[in-house]
């Protein structure tokens, strides 16, 4: 905490600072206020929302990859009793008919042409889901195959049909082909020379398979027209002005026109930053002026979202014979897949954060997106320093071992610190306790060696295979990888990365209540606990009322780039404090003339009283405020960040640094290529946990999905047909339980002094090392290569026919 | 087609149930309870858990029609029926276990997932709660192993599960103190 209000005092005075006698504040695990409802099954998902005559929404998605359009036909759909309305791009109400998060190349429907499989191309309003499906099964499509584009040879070949002809918008112009969508390098030093000085170089190439998001609340929504010819839209999103304003223009309305609530979110992780049912939702409900639900099974959730993208990365490492990194040279190719989504931004954070956490004053990369026709990718999780993490972790532990230096060790003396310069040029300002880190890491206690047995024997749901009952130990390998990562945290390169806040106070029912009111999407992350937190700390309040979050308050951003306590966390905490200066003035004016303290005092807000950081009690909150209600709503933004400059990659292009270490323990059945994760720690800094219990929970949650990545997720693209083999839970594996090992969390507290409260945006990091710790906990159990992830049982047992 | 069974310990009846329709849902579109919920609607995550007949099951799985006369547990009644099984009333939240929630009656599995934070996103939630509350049921003190086999059949995305372990150890311990 800061000393607000105690310059000049006597250092032996003992003052109070502002929060520090309020129960329930910062720092406190508070539980979530939402939690009863999500227990008792009352919380209103966005596919929980239910309308008297309401109709379903159904999509029409292609089933190719590559086509163009030749005929569309809606009349047997249309004839379908229950059926209201059928929409194709023809009945689309205005000239804007594509959205986009950054580049608007996304049709609302399709127009002459699909660009991947799963692409929307009509949408059908009926009484009965069932009935929607039929009747968008009868509308008749007549498709062109057209060769795809699937991997950077095919999209720059000198023949390559272009994804996108004519292209505009602001990266074409320094694209080398068409197909790129977007390419970063980031150039800084001399790597030809700083080669010469390396003893030992390695070079590697590593394939990054395309994960899925797999929230587990599918997109869904409900849109319902209004008299006023405006739609009030009930939906799970990231961002609800976003949203807006991508979804007002395609509608031909004004923005206010258009007003959003945040329904319950199931989960998001990235997959939720672009549109999915929103508009088409919308357009339906202004059609036949009936509500409409629109809700995605899990096979649509697949295509209706974008995923991570898949990345093939080639690597150049050298060091000197005392262990000193000389230069990182580095070709990072991600698959965009059809349309651009947060591609461009993706490929800034791969090259950015490209070398890792360590010092490296040589460095040559270059990150790029390309366009194909596989699904598009965007936001996901670790967003670019995911992928990038995957590959720099592998070669840090080949080089180690060409050195000959233990893997942590040399981690260690490589190890960036508060000070260091990133390849950027940016200055680390802030904590960077990378050394710091792993040495914790380290130093946990290890799971006990054959931890399957007991004195009752044997339990198989301990070991590789499980109940399978593959294997009693026989064949049972142990290995144990170390990682560290880098990630920023808010939006990068120059964006105007605000959150908005309102914050009211006033007394009901005799006592002081704070109201928080922001935009913020709560996706599961516990921001909405934070915010009462930090309304308790800045106002002395315990009662906080959470508003509902929609689009009549400004916008809180995205929650995404770990960056919503951050941000929208600082927009209400300097909400609170502009209303706490305000209900101080009015308590000056109402009994500043009954005690001097009033004027000479620093004055706190204490326990539902105003207090002197003395201690003293002048007044009740509940006195001071009488009928009057305090508001106020303002905007607020961290440090400004640059573009990173197209040539040389060099800008302070980052907000802030977040950092996660993790030790994986995996027993591997080496003869039949199962494996399993006995553990995996972490140590993170967080800078301060408003919400230790909620910060770990993110610290396990991305953990887990990093383990997901390394050893069963992936979507699998038919590399000939470019279309999606396993849009199911039965096909695509997330972890259950069974697969999730105990995840001890070491949390260290740093202060980042640009912070709110030196907070660092944590849900992310945790992403990121995971998954190349698993993967050299398993190379150290069977002394493979491993160059790719996720490492399914052939890669282990050598019997990987390639498909 | 008419189908009459009983939720949570009242009869209920749908008209105009589509063969086709799953209890799943007919319990959240036409019966107004939709705190079993849809995320795979394939059998494969767990989060349409209800108990049918004391059984639990995935209610995307079955046909509305296979519930006819028969009793369905979901999460929303979860509270009175832990309650009716353990012989005494159900306790409040709002108690010395909680901070959230005024006065809303909950099973103790239920109590024990707002405490332990094993409620991030909550979509698994009452998937989870009902197999955790059956799994409890029948062994009141299980073993880590024994709590990971019960709820392998339920998708968590957001929490990596090591607090919902929690929530199930407490939920157990509590238990076995009598609180």
């Amino acid at each position: 905490m800061g000393s607000r209000g105690t310059a000049g005092l006597p250092a032996n005075i003992t003052h109070l600072t502002q929060g520090a006698r309020t129960r329930g504040g910062i720092g406190e695990s508070t539980l979530r206020p939402d939690g009863t409802l999500k227990v008792t099954g009352e919380f209103a998902y966005s596919s929980d929302m239910w309308h008297e005559d309401m109709l379903w929404g159904q999509i029409l998605r292609s089933p190719v990859a590559h086509a163009e359009i030749v005929s569309i036909d809606t009349a047997e759909a249309l004839a379908v009793p229950g059926v209201y309305a059928v929409m194709t791009y023809d009945d689309l109400p205005t000239d804007v008919r594509h959205y986009g998060l950054e580049i608007q190349d996304t049709p609302v429907l399709a127009h002459g042409r699909v660009r991947h499989h799963g692409e929307p191309v009509a949408i059908v309003a009926a009484d009965h889901p069932e009935t929607a499906r039929r009747a968008a099964a009868r509308i008749r499509v007549g498709y062109r195959e057209l060769p795809v584009i699937t991997d950077e040879a095919s999209a720059t070949a000198p023949d390559a049909v272009l994804l996108h002809e004519d292209r505009t918008d602001h990266h074409a112009a320094h694209v080398p082909h068409p197909n790129i969508l977007h390419r970063q390098p980031i150039v800084r030093g001399d790597v030809a020379e700083a080669r010469r000085r390396a003893d030992f170089v390695v070079e590697g190439e590593y394939v990054f398979g395309m994960q899925d998001q797999a929230f587990l609340g599918p997109e869904s929504g409900l849109a319902v027209p209004a008299e006023d010819g405006g739609v009030d839209l009930y939906i799970a999103t990231q961002w609800l002005h976003s949203d807006l304003r991508q979804i007002a223009p395609v509608l031909g309305l004004p923005p206010e026109k258009v007003r959003m609530t945040l329904a319950g979110v199931g989960g998001a992780f990235g997959g939720r930053e672009d549109l999915s049912m929103q508009i088409h939702a919308c357009l339906l409900a202004l059609r036949t002026g009936k509500p409409i639900k629109i809700v995605y099974n899990r096979f649509e959730s697949f295509f209706g979202h974008v995923h991570r993208h898949p990345a093939t990365l080639r690597y150049e490492h050298g060091a000197t014979r005392d262990g000193r990194l000389t230069h990182v040279k580095a070709r990072i190719v991600l698959d965009g897949g059809a349309y651009a989504s947060a591609s461009p931004a993706v490929v800034g954070n791969a090259s950015s954060l490209g070398v890792g956490p360590y010092v490296v004053d040589d460095v040559d990369i270059e990150a790029l997106a390309l366009y194909t026709n596989n699904p598009p990718c965007g936001a996901m999780r670790g967003f670019g320093a995911v992928q990038a993490c995957f590959a720099y972790e592998a070669q840090m532990d080949r080089l180690a071992d060409a050195v000959g230096m233990d893997r942590v060790e040399f981690r260690q003396l490589n190890a960036m610190s508060q000070g260091s310069v990133m390849p950027t040029g940016q200055v680390v300002d802030s904590p960077a306790p990378v050394a710091e880190l792993l040495r914790r890491v380290k130093a946990m206690p290890l799971p006990p060696e054959r931890q399957w047995e007991s004195s009752e024997g044997v339990d198989v749901r301990q070991l590789p295979g499980g109940l399978s009952n593959t294997t009693h130990g026989e064949g049972v390998v142990r290995g144990i990888g170390y990682a560290v990562g880098i990630k920023n945290v808010g939006f990068s390169e120059g964006f105007d990365d605000y959150s908005t806040a309102r914050v009211r106070m006033e007394v009901v029912g005799g006592e002081p209540v704070a109201t928080v009111h922001t935009a913020m999407a709560e996706v599961g992350q516990g921001g909405v606990t934070v915010h009462a937190q930090i309304a308790r700390t800045e106002l002395g309040v315990t009662r906080v009322t959470i508003q509902p979050a929609d689009t009549r308050v400004g916008s809180a951003g995205s929650t995404s780039a770990s960056r919503q306590t951050y941000v929208t966390g600082g927009a209400v905490k300097h909400a609170c404090e502009l209303v706490r200066e305000r209900v101080l003035e009015l308590g000056r004016r109402k009994f500043g003339p009954y005690h001097p303290a009033w004027a000479t005092a620093g004055l706190l807000l204490e326990g539902g009283k105003v207090v002197t950081d003395a201690g003293e009690a002048l007044a009740d909150l509940a006195d001071v405020l009488g009928d009057e209600a305090v508001e106020i709503e303002r905007e607020w933004r961290h440090r400004p960040t640059e573009p990173f400059d197209p040539r040389t990659g060099q800008g302070r292009g980052h907000v802030q640094y977040s950092f996660a270490a993790h030790r994986a323990v995996v027993e591997v059945d080496t003869e039949l290529g199962l494996v399993k994760v006995i553990e995996l720690a972490c140590a993170q800094d967080v800078g301060k946990a408003l919400n230790p219990l909620s910060v770990i929970g993110q610290i396990q949650g991305g953990t887990t999905q990093g383990l997901g990545i390394a050893v069963m997720e992936e979507i699998v693209v038919d590399p000939r047909t470019a279309k999606v083999r396993n849009p199911s839970f039965t096909d695509y594996l997330i972890p259950t339980i069974l697969d999730t090992p105990t995840m001890p969390v070491d949390v260290l507290e740093l202060a980042d002094d640009h912070a709110p409260y030196g907070l660092r945006g944590i849900g992310e990091a945790p992403t990121l090392s995971s998954t190349p710790a698993v993967l050299a906990a398993i190379r150290d159990a069977t002394g493979l290569e491993l160059n790719r992830t996720p490492v399914r049982p052939e890669h282990l047992t050598g019997t990987d026919t390639g498909t | 087609m008419r189908v009459h069974f009983t939720v949570n310990g009242r009869p209920q009846e749908a008209d105009d149930v589509w063969e086709g329709e799953s209890l799943l849902y007919v319990l959240r579109e036409r019966l107004g309870l939709p705190g079993s919920k849809n995320a795979c609607e394939q059998g494969e995550c767990g989060s349409c858990t209800v108990r049918l007949d004391g059984v639990p099951v995935c209610a995307c799985l079955v046909a509305a029609g296979q519930a006819e006369g028969r009793e369905v547990v979901t999460v929303e009644g979860l509270a009175e029926y832990a309650g009716q099984r353990s012989g005494d009333g159900p306790p409040r939240a709002g108690g010395t276990h909680s901070q959230a929630g005024e006065d809303t009656r909950l099973a103790p599995v239920q109590q024990a997932f707002v405490d332990a934070g094993a409620v991030q996103c909550g979509f698994c939630t009452p998937g989870l709660l009902v197999a955790a509350d059956e799994l409890l049921e029948r062994n009141p003190m299980p073993a880590d192993a024994d709590i990971r086999e019960a709820l392998s059949g339920n998708l968590c995305r957001c929490t990596g599960y090591e607090k919902i372990m929690d929530a199930v150890r407490l939920a157990a311990a509590r238990q076995s103190e009598g609180t």
